[in-house]
């Protein structure tokens, strides 16, 4: 089964490449943007069948590895 | 006195580290990350580098190697452990010091030169140093100190900072900051003050035909703080 996680950097954390990214899209036209946030994306394909016990693992994985929780939340996609 | 530098995949600090703790008269041993045990040891250094590549974040996967449990019992039951650069932010990401280190304000890779102040002397690393400021270098891409609201407010109840950026007499300002760091942080303790993480890099500063001396400094005092 696969699992998929997305980590965020938290409200107040300064993104300094989000702004990068933001300021280039400015300058390639795109005008309308408020803010961007860079985060990052895991597939985790584990071999788990049962899909609770899966994303338990998962957000265990997050809280012990995948996302620093001084600076980062995470989200775990549902699998479908 | 008895010291272990531990070398990660991708640790390029850890030799100037044996030949400092070497030059001011610790016995040095260098550790493998995948060994259990630490050898007996008076002094534990993790040395700056970009173990792991950097891969996910800074230190994240280095602080989950074989060989930090042995460092992290070892702090816990009030041993020295030193983290320089990458090994401050193997630390951060152990627990051991609160905060993280974010990528630099201005997203720039630092190499130079910094003044900073020492803000405690109660604690083995800085107890009877003559001087308030030393002359470190810095080399890093990642070392904006960020914590919470709540943890600055501990850090600072405990006195937790060790060491800000400021000029050559002390003066701590914002534009004495490289990095962005919050308070100008360049160096913190935990709580018991046995484990120091700092950005700046005092074996890079112990031979008078490369660099200053302030290391030097700093490395005869540990020793003798130690003994």
């Amino acid at each position: 089964m696969k699992i998929s996680v997305i980590i965020t950097l938290k409200k107040d954390v300064l993104d300094p490449q989000g702004k990068v990214i933001h300021k280039t899209l400015d300058g390639m036209g795109f005008d309308n943007i408020i803010e961007v946030r860079q985060g990052k994306y895991f597939e985790i394909d584990t071999k788990e069948t049962d899909n609770e016990k899966a994303k338990a693992k998962v957000e265990e994985m997050c809280k012990k590895l995948l996302a620093n929780l001084v600076i980062e939340n995470y989200k775990i996609i549902d699998p479908k | 006195m008895k010291s272990s530098v531990i070398t990660f995949p991708g640790s390029n600090c850890d030799r100037d580290m044996d030949v400092a703790l070497k030059k001011f008269g610790f016995k040095n041993k260098m550790v493998w990350h995948a060994d259990a045990e630490l050898p007996k040891s008076d002094l534990v250094v993790l040395p700056g580098g970009f173990s792991y590549g950097d891969y996910l974040r800074c230190g994240s996967m280095a602080s989950k190697s074989k060989i930090m449990q042995s460092v992290i019992n070892f702090a816990n039951s009030g041993g020295m452990v030193m983290g320089i650069c990458n090994g401050f932010q193997i630390l951060v990401e152990t627990g051991l010091v609160p905060g993280v280190l974010l990528r630099n304000k201005y997203l720039e890779f630092i190499c130079k030169n910094v003044f900073v102040k020492i803000n405690d002397k109660k604690n083995k690393y800085f107890k009877n140093l003559d001087n308030e400021v030393l002359e470190f270098h810095i080399a890093h891409n990642e070392g904006n100190y960020f914590c919470t609201n709540d943890q600055l407010k501990e850090i600072e109840d405990n006195n937790q900072i060790a060491i800000n950026y400021c000029d050559e007499n002390g003066k701590i300002e914002d534009q004495l900051n490289p990095n962005g760091s919050l308070k100008n942080i360049a160096g913190i303790f935990n709580k018991e003050k046995n484990v120091l993480g700092m950005m700046p890099h005092p074996e890079r500063m112990i031979d008078t035909s490369l660099s200053g001396e302030d290391g030097s400094l700093f490395f005869k005092n540990l020793i003798n703080n130690l003994k």
